[in-house]
């Protein structure tokens, strides 16, 4: 496209970089909107840097200043420094442990200061999308094998399970999309279909009464020896497979769903889950509704489906056309908490109605398209891996933090790429962002 | 590798579109189908504000305002902005102790929450206003709101211009949702009859909340607010002078007076005692202020003038002698001989008049007010052979009482006026079996029997006579100011009722002139006023009344019905002073004075000490104080039995208040003996009640004295000792029982 710098631009995406301003400026407006207050004078806003739009604006600034410098740099520096980063954010992670600060229930924050801090767990997976790409990318690396695979999904897994440790669900959650970049890299469909098969039967598991989910089970299971009845007469070991998954089935619906509900989360974790799905939590013992309401004390005045209750009335009051900026009643006037991190797609749906929310979901389909057609074109294996974790991050982040406003999925404070208020989220993305786009400049190199 | 893998990138495109989509159709669902949504949005976030208009304004026939609106203000509180203050200050002026303080707070938080304004103290007196507005700077969290209220400037006519209260259940109901919680209606006299006039328009703002609710800014531009339309004013035909004066007159008295301008039926001046402060229901304590009229026993928020019903006594006679003359029974010179008392039936009907020829013609028998010849003239009339049958007599009689305006609501413009009573043949089929002739009701013709009237009918027939035959029904308001559709409010008030058609102007003058002889050399002549030629008619209406169970005759009601002056009558005058014995003695000066207050504009000086002695004379019944201990008592029982909390019980069992406490007719029965008795822990009917030696002695102490003549104390007592004698001994003997265990 422009030729005016050959050394930076040269082969440089532009629509990328250009759907990705266009995504800040939305973001921006969204947390204006969500922030101004009538009478303020809006330029004086922008400069004071008091108000959360300008210090929005500001890390967009600082993310076009992060992402030239990403742009000047040498591609080879990524694949080289890619297994150091990786080790630099687990580090990190560890020195959460020690060094977190109480935050709004979380313990994966480390504040140096009192303006500044950080979020290591959500740092991290630029960390691991380098790493991860870089040992797919090998010459000795035969993903076919299980070993290998088993190996990069504890590269994935590793900061998934230190996030976990520091009470951070949502953000390790995310580490799980990296098994999109592994499936496109060979990973059998089958441990997708498993993994997609076993989300199924928690959610059901949670639905159901239990005895009425085991009939279930076991009609399908009889179902399908019976529609196998030839099947499982040439060969007796299908017989036992089927057996062995409905035995499998039930335990989990049994007893590892219980086991995994009332020990490993937290008492508020599940009662995100069962409000999600519309059922009410009776917690098991004093010390669980103890713990329930002391997070809900230390998160916000009301409870997460309250939250979810008034984001849906936001968001749907919006109609096909929506009441325009800045006209919003339920986003103007604080009905909906954390509004300008978790809940920023409110804005939109409320003030842009369905066709603007169409339209913006029509943007990032466009961004996370264009990132799958740039990942194809790429002769390296590492430029595409790592592509395909953008995609892949970005898809997570997108989809779950818009279920969690329209009510489909449990609330886990993620954020909305590009649009929610919050420094962090905006350069790690920006970052990740500029990061692919050097890379696919390149993309006639062949990296390792 | 990536070649054998390249079909996985389109899988992944689908993941991605699939994802999409299903949040499309959720925002689909959300957005588009599901309308819930909005409604909630609207709910959430949208205050439908109402703006309430000024009330209207009421003034006189000379336009003077005598129901106005003011501003007083309420101290507000916002908890949530509370901070720092000096609050043993702020306790100071608002005269609380801290602990009051707290708990006011605490309860406006419990109430709208930290963030919005409650009120913190309601309608401050002015002068803790005035403290307040000046130090409010100093406390952070408070601050002065407007209210406007109603005010009386003449503290007069409260009977008539009623009071505003909050709504109710049952208006809520019946108004189907026009009025909302909290809003203020006419709750009684005029500013009920005319609230949909008085209210005016409503006005609507909508505005925007936010999540603690607070009001943060108009809903698109006020576009959609409609302003509020102030009520509309009042004028009336009432002389506040002439009001004050009347209400001045009948205070201490238990009674009504009512004046008309018989040209037009408006209403003067009508007072009722006994009476109160309008103002007290409108400022700072009117809840107390309610509290203590409501349950105060001789019913000061009852108006008289519309809703007494008294035996008419000798006032109907005029209207009596009108039925006959139309009917054509009796002619002007009709006479009759009477000397003392009416004999042709088989109880004689005493008469005061005892000369003969006292009842020569008709005008001589008005004058001398006798009962005979109107007994007579009632008899004529109803067994008049015309009819045939007394029946049919009887029925024609009441027809045309009735077109006098008598026995039915007159229709003025007050909520719930009364319509006194005049009874048919149906009354007495069952009182006589069906068996009765002109004799068994004969004292109707001197207005006794099971003859009610109310005041304001009798104001009202004596229009009739002074109009010669026609009367407009009487009502306070002349027009609406700026009203459209106010004529048909006000059109039933501008037709002409004409009961009687047979009669003369002559025959009138026949009966005026008797009127005018009652006032010249009657029964009347306290009314006499120099210069104007007053008609009018002296009533002794006999007073039965039902006390502790049982129908006493009391002292009589003394009536006056009057208008002046005969050639042009400017003003009709009905006054009724319960238990005020002879018609002349307290009813006719009283009536004098409205008349010439209102003809002449003021009081001749010699005149004023008269009105200081009436004013200033106490003639409520002496039972009531006996009734009003018995009511406070027993329900000071009642809450002592509910509660066990026998705090306001005390102070009825005390020695000063024992006599009355046994003052019931069936004494041992008393709930408040008996809510005692159940009280261990209580000591107040120890022995000494029974070493008492004579129970009733005391009792008689708040009857003697006074007005009351002796004979009906006397009466009263004899009915008191008996209850006495039987009730006294029961609970002594169980009280004996229990000291001896």
């Amino acid at each position: 496209m422009s030729q005016r710098n050959p050394t930076i631009s040269k082969g440089v995406d532009w629509s990328l970089v250009w759907i990705w301003v266009v995504l800040c400026l939305i973001g921006i407006t969204s947390i204006f909107a969500a922030s101004y207050h009538e009478g303020e004078n809006v330029i004086q806003g922008f400069i004071s840097l008091k108000t959360d739009y300008s210090r929005q604006l500001l890390f967009f600034i600082l993310s076009g200043v992060l992402g030239t410098f990403i742009l000047l740099t040498d591609s080879k520096f990524f694949t080289a420094t890619a297994n150091l980063g990786y080790a630099f954010g687990i580090f990190l992670l560890l020195l959460v442990f020690p060094f977190h600060s109480r935050v709004k229930g979380t313990e994966s924050i480390i504040r140096f200061g009192s303006a500044f801090q950080l979020q290591p767990a959500d740092l991290c997976k630029l960390f691991v999308n380098l790493a991860l790409a870089k040992y797919l990318s090998r010459v000795e690396t035969n993903f076919s094998r299980p070993r290998s695979q088993l190996i990069a999904a504890t590269i994935a897994l590793v900061p998934a399970a230190m996030s976990i440790m520091q009470h951070e669900m949502g953000l390790s959650l995310v580490y799980f999309s990296f098994f999109l970049v592994m499936f496109r890299e060979g990973l059998p469909p089958s441990v997708l279909v498993i993994g997609f098969s076993f989300a199924v039967l928690v959610v059901a598991t949670l639905l159901l009464e239990p005895n009425t989910l085991a009939i279930i089970l076991t009609c399908i299971a009889l179902l399908a020896i019976y529609i196998m009845r030839r099947q499982v007469k040439r060969n007796r070991s299908i017989l036992f497979m089927i057996v062995g998954i409905w035995f499998v089935c039930v335990g989990v619906q049994r007893f590892v769903v219980p086991f995994v509900f009332d020990h490993v989360f937290q008492p508020y974790q599940v009662k995100r889950i069962y409000d999600t799905i519309g059922k009410d939590y009776v917690p098991k013992d004093q010390a669980a509704e103890a713990s329930i309401e002391n997070e809900q004390r230390k998160k916000s005045k009301s409870d997460n489906n309250y939250n979810v209750k008034q984001s849906k009335i936001a968001i749907g009051s919006g109609g096909l056309i929506g009441k325009g900026l800045l006209k919003g009643t339920q986003t103007r006037y604080d009905f909906v908490p954390e509004q300008k991190t978790d809940f920023i797609f409110c804005t939109i749906g409320e003030g842009f109605g369905f066709l603007g929310s169409i339209l913006f979901l029509g943007i990032y389909t466009l961004l996370l398209m264009r990132i799958v057609t740039i990942a194809e074109r790429q002769r390296s294996v590492f430029s595409r891996c790592y592509a395909y974790g953008v995609a892949s991050v970005l898809f997570f982040h997108i989809v779950i933090n818009i279920c969690m406003t329209v009510g489909l999925a449990p609330v886990i404070g993620i954020t909305l790429p590009f649009i929610s208020y919050g420094g962090t989220s905006l350069l790690t993305f920006s970052v990740m962002l500029f990061i692919l786009v050097r890379l696919d400049a390149d993309r006639q190199m062949v990296l390792r | 590798m990536p070649v054998f893998n390249q079909s996985r990138s389109n899988i992944i495109r689908l993941i991605f579109a699939g994802m999409f989509l299903i949040i499309a159709a959720q925002l689909f669902h959300l957005q588009i189908v599901s309308k819930k949504y909005q409604q909630q949005a609207q709910e959430n976030a949208l205050f439908r504000k109402s703006i309430y208009p000024s009330r209207g304004i009421i003034y006189d026939r000379k336009g003077r305002a005598i129901l106005n609106n003011t501003i007083l203000y309420d101290l507000m509180v916002t908890p949530g902005q509370v901070k720092n203050i000096d609050t043993a200050y702020l306790c100071q002026l608002v005269g609380i102790d801290t602990t009051e303080f707290r708990h006011r707070v605490l309860d406006a938080r419990i109430k709208n929450g930290p963030f919005r304004p409650t009120i913190f103290e309601d309608l401050l007196p002015p002068d803790m206003y005035a403290r307040l507005e000046e130090n409010i700077w100093k406390f952070p969290g408070f601050n002065l709101q407007e209210r406007p209220i109603r005010v009386y400037p003449f503290n007069a006519a409260a009977h008539i211009m009623g009071y505003v209260g909050e709504v109710d259940s049952s208006i809520l109901r019946r108004s189907n949702n026009f009025y909302q919680l909290g809003d203020y209606v006419g709750r009684s006299g005029l500013e009920q009859y005319y609230e949909k006039a008085l209210m005016g328009q409503r006005g609507i703002e909508f505005w925007i909340k936010d999540n603690k609710n607070r009001l943060v800014n108009h809903y698109q531009d006020k576009s959609l607010d409609t302003p509020a339309i102030a009520g509309k004013n009042l004028r009336t035909y009432l002389d506040i002078d002439l009001q004050q004066l009347a209400e001045r007159l009948l205070s201490g008295k238990t009674g009504a007076i009512v004046a008309l301008e018989p040209s037009t039926g408006g209403i003067l001046a009508m007072a009722s005692g006994p009476n109160y402060d309008p103002n007290s229901l409108t400022g700072p304590d009117k809840q107390t202020n309610y509290a203590r009229l409501a349950l105060d026993v001789s019913s000061p928020m009852l108006n008289r003038a519309i809703k007494g019903q008294y035996p008419a006594g000798s006032t109907y006679k005029p209207i009596g002698a009108l039925i006959g003359l139309d009917e054509g029974v009796i002619t002007p010179a009709s006479g009759i001989s009477c000397l003392g008392a009416y004999l042709a039936c088989t109880k004689p009907v005493k008469c005061d008049e005892k000369v003969p020829g006292h009842a020569a013609n008709l005008r001589l028998a008005i004058a001398h007010s006798c009962n005979s010849f109107f007994c007579n003239t009632f008899r004529l009339t109803i067994d008049n052979p015309e009819y045939r049958s007394t029946r049919k007599g009887l029925m024609k009689w009441k027809e045309y009482v009735n077109a006098f305006g008598l026995g039915h609501r007159i229709g003025v413009d007050l909520p719930s006026e009364d319509g006194g009573n005049i009874p048919d043949t149906t009354a007495y089929d069952k009182d006589y079996n069906r068996n009765w002739n002109s004799c068994s009701m004969v004292t109707l013709g001197i207005g006794q029997d099971k003859m009610n009237v109310t005041p304001l009918q009798m104001a009202n027939a004596m229009c009739i006579v002074a109009n010669k035959g026609y009367y407009y029904t009487p009502h306070f308001v002349k027009s609406i100011d700026d009203a459209q559709g106010a004529d048909s409010i006000l059109s039933k008030y501008h037709v002409k009722h004409e009961p009687v058609t047979h009669i003369s102007d002559d025959v009138f003058n026949v009966v005026q002139s008797g009127m005018q002889d009652v006032i010249e050399i009657g029964t009347g002549r306290p009314a006499r006023i120099p210069g104007i030629t007053m008609c009018g008619k002296t009533g002794t209406a006999e007073n039965k009344q039902r006390i502790d169970g049982r129908t006493l005759k009391l002292h009589n009601h003394s009536w006056f019905v009057c208008f002046a002056p005969r050639e042009n009558p400017k003003i009709a005058v009905a006054v009724i002073v319960e238990n005020g014995g002879y018609g002349g003695t307290w009813a006719a000066p009283i009536a004098s004075m409205i008349v010439e207050k209102y003809l002449n504009d003021t009081l001749r000086n010699e005149r004023l000490p008269e009105v200081n002695r009436i004013a200033g004379s106490n003639m409520m019944p002496k039972y009531l104080v006996r009734v009003q201990f018995r009511t406070d008592s027993m329900r000071a029982a009642d809450y002592a039995n509910q509660t066990g909390d026998s705090a306001r019980l005390l102070k009825y069992i005390d020695k000063a208040n024992r006599a009355m406490l046994l003052d019931t007719v069936d004494g041992s029965r008393s709930p408040l003996l008996a809510a005692i008795r159940k009280m261990p822990n209580l000591k107040p009917l120890t022995p000494r009640v029974t070493a008492a030696p004579t129970p009733a002695a005391p009792a008689q102490k708040p009857d003697s004295g006074g007005h009351v003549p002796a004979l009906d104390t006397s009466a009263i007592h004899a009915v008191r000792h008996k209850a006495k004698a039987d009730t006294v001994q029961k609970p002594l003997d169980q009280k004996g029982d229990s000291t001896q265990r």
